[in-house]
């Protein structure tokens, strides 16, 4: 799906300590992880995501048109086509909300506070 | 009541409450006014979202779309669902961590370059007002078909309530409205789609029902005593009929892909659903969002095949050669149903009894065009003269070159028009009037919701992109509100003009707006994001090359009329944004790797924006 973000993880270097908020060379590589990480799960979910409207709603719905879901008169392919593939679509952006809030806890880069009255984050913003 | 009296009556609470939200929460910075001073709840957004998102069309015009077009109207769902997911997944989270107020921010910043900036600002207003033209013309013809007043009033009706809430309010008045908005149209939608699921089939939710046999009241009349599942008697209905199956597609593999991927990638980079993931106070609330976000939409966009499934089977099964004047009916007759006459005296539906036997034949076929190839009606006189009534009643067309012309090859003698579907629905069911006011409200909703979104855009685009960050960085925040102001006030005198001046052309231009927003936005900020190495020189030539590869192609085939068997690999113009894309792409990588990489401050940028914790609030300038 994007080549170019994989080359980048494996590519390029680090900032480098100079340009991380955070103090300590740690975080740098925590922070690498956590992207990689996420990067993962993103692929993975996007997978799945052509899987279910590209996939079974298109490419493959001459086929799976052969059958039916069981229960029901649908058509495979065109139930995927008009309804499969958008409850699947709510369900991989809720499952990407939960992996991700866990991840950025488990990585240490989670939003402390929730809102602290009006005044911007204690790193403000990179300019 | 009648039914007008329920119209002005719905129509007239809803506005008086879209009124007194707008009051409540009016906006007192630029940060309010652009983006709702980032206070806004994850769930509260995804409602807003949702309803910024489903315009008039979705609300109106979609369920008939694929009421005509079965099984190749489902590039329209997954294309404008599917399009949240690289949204929640690829963009929103690491645009609200960046944290300024618009799209052109986000590309001038990242790409340290005001050409880039003013390339996007550019885009921005030329996709946002492509679509509010349509958004306006909604409004008037929702009024002028429910209230039966002209479609120019309306218009202004529309422009007056536009007009009040989002100068005053802005991004958090708009917020708070469209919250209402959703709610209204929703529950407009699902109280018909309902009580039609229970008549057609038994079962009170539509997205099963769509699926199961035909049984209740109306079904077991259209099965005529078979055990038959609706799909299967749709195919059948359209075999017997000489339509094309409904469940099967008649549009090529390739064009079916491309035209799902170009909506999917232009959702995911139109600038009015992008600028409401800046709204919510922070990175996890902006993922959340887009969840609930897509929940609200998917409500809608899973039941409108199940309705369109409906009303289609419900149609050809009432006109299937059926009477049209129930005095000449003998017995065992089946007579055009009460709504049939409705709908032809608003212009919606056209009869033209073409064998003289009195029944309605509905076939596969157009039954007649107008001289300049179009397929629409020109009737004799108006609905109220009895002059322009034929031998059974019906509205008599005018034949001829300044009319319509017959198409004799084709039985066909039925016009109707895509929009019926959701409008006749509560009539089709037997529902009670003030449904039918409901519905009519839900409409306004619908397309007031996204009309303010869009205007919202546009006021951005020009008082903050174009005045603040390029022409004039000196004024204080109160002149830029009040230049925000302003041009929404601009904004929606031109939209209404538009709306009541369309040009012919604005079913064509939507897909120029799908194309543009992903050949152009969706590479840029996407790179800017997953790509360190991404630059200026890169990502503008990207830019410029997709917009240009993508424009060409739309107008050259759209409007000079190119012949379309030179369609590059059988890709129709709806699809060819996402050849756009990839030229983009393709582009912008090539270039930024042979030209120097982004100075390390927007390296570090980059990797800032990767991670949530350190989101402030979207204020540059209190920081």
């Amino acid at each position: 799906m994007d080549p170019d973000a994989r080359s980048d993880v494996n590519g390029s270097p680090p900032a480098g300590p100079g340009a991380d908020p955070e103090p300590g060379g740690a975080a740098t590589t925590s922070r690498e992880l956590y992207w990689r990480a996420n990067l993962r799960w993103v692929v993975g979910l996007l997978v799945l995501w052509f899987l279910v409207s590209f996939g079974a709603g298109i490419l493959f719905a001459p086929e799976l048109n052969e059958h039916r879901l069981p229960g029901s008169g649908f058509k495979v392919g065109f139930w995927f086509a008009q309804q499969g593939s958008i409850f699947s679509f709510v369900l991989i952006v809720f499952v990407y909300v939960r992996v991700m809030n866990r991840l950025d806890r488990h990585f240490g880069v989670d939003e402390k506070r929730p809102r602290s009255g009006g005044s911007p984050g204690a790193e403000g913003e990179a300019e | 009541m009648n039914i007008q009296a329920w119209t002005l009556v719905i129509v007239g609470l809803t506005f008086a409450l879209y009124i007194g939200i707008a009051i409540w929460t009016r906006a007192r910075s630029t940060g309010e006014f652009y983006v709702a001073g980032t206070g806004v709840p994850p769930l509260a957004n995804g409602m807003a979202t949702a309803a910024d998102w489903m315009s008039a069309a979705s609300f109106l015009g979609m369920a008939g779309i694929i009421s005509f077009a079965g099984y190749d109207g489902s590039v329209y769902l997954m294309g404008w669902t599917g399009g949240y997911v690289l949204l929640a997944l690829l963009l929103a989270p690491y645009l609200r961590k960046f944290g300024k107020f618009t799209v052109p921010d986000f590309v001038g910043d990242r790409y340290y370059s005001q050409t880039a900036r003013i390339v996007a600002v550019v885009c921005a207003i030329f996709v946002s007002f492509t679509y509010v033209a349509g958004q306006m013309r909604g409004v008037g013809v929702v009024f002028s078909r429910f209230l039966e007043v002209p479609v120019e009033s309306g218009v202004l009706i529309g422009m007056g309530l536009v007009f009040f809430y989002a100068v005053l309010g802005g991004m958090k008045g708009i917020t708070y409205t469209q919250v209402a908005q959703y709610c209204v149209l929703i529950f407009a939608f699902m109280v018909p789609a309902i009580f039609i699921s229970i008549l057609l089939t038994g079962n009170p939710i539509p997205q099963i029902g769509f699926g199961g046999e035909l049984a209740g009241e109306l079904g077991e009349r259209v099965a005529a005593g078979e055990r038959v599942t609706l799909l299967d008697k749709l195919d059948g209905l359209h075999e017997e009929l000489g339509f094309a199956p409904y469940t099967d597609g008649r549009k090529g593999l390739l064009d079916i892909f491309c035209i799902t991927l170009a909506l999917m990638v232009g959702t995911a980079g139109l600038p009015h659903v992008i600028i409401r993931f800046y709204t919510v106070p922070r990175v996890r609330d902006a993922r959340s969002s887009a969840g609930w976000a897509l929940l609200f939409i998917a409500i809608l966009y899973t039941t409108a095949p199940a309705v369109a499934a409906f009303a289609r089977t419900n149609l050809l099964d009432a006109t299937r050669d059926a009477v049209y004047d129930p005095a000449r009916a003998a017995e065992g007759d089946s007579v055009v149903p009460e709504w049939f006459r409705t709908w032809e005296n608003t212009g919606l539906i056209a009869w033209l009894d073409k064998n003289g036997d009195g029944r309605i034949q509905y076939t596969g076929g157009t039954a007649f065009t107008t001289a300049d190839g179009k397929n629409k009606p020109v009737y004799l006189t108006p609905p109220t003269d009895p002059a322009g009534r034929g031998v059974h009643g019906e509205r008599l067309l005018l034949l001829g070159d300044d009319g319509v012309m017959p198409v004799e090859e084709a039985r066909n003698e039925l016009f109707i028009d895509r929009d019926i579907m959701v409008l006749a629905n509560p009539e089709i069911a037997g529902l009670p009037a003030w449904v039918i006011g409901l519905v009519a409200a839900g409409g306004l909703a619908a397309a007031l919701s996204t009309a303010a979104g869009l205007l919202l855009v546009v006021s951005t685009a020009i008082s903050h992109d174009l005045l603040k960050r390029a022409i004039r960085p000196g004024i204080s925040e109160r002149q830029e509100l009040l230049a925000a102001r302003i041009s929404a006030a601009v904004a929606v005198v031109f939209a209404g003009y538009l709306g009541i001046n369309p040009p012919d052309y604005v079913a064509a231009i939507v897909a120029f707006a799908f194309g543009l927003a992903a050949s152009s936005f969706f590479p840029a900020i996407f790179l800017g994001i997953f790509s360190k190495r991404a630059n200026r020189e890169g990502v503008i030539a990207g830019m410029v090359c997709g917009l240009l590869f993508t424009t060409v192609y739309i107008i050259g085939f759209k409007f000079l009329g190119w012949s379309k068997e030179s369609w590059l690999f059988g890709i129709s113009p709806e699809g060819i944004g996402s050849i756009g894309m990839l030229v983009n792409f393709g582009v912008a990588i090539v270039v930024s790797a042979v030209t120097p990489p982004p100075p390390p401050e927007i390296q570090a940028l980059v990797e800032e924006i990767r991670v949530p914790r350190g989101a402030g609030e979207a204020h540059e300038i209190s920081a």
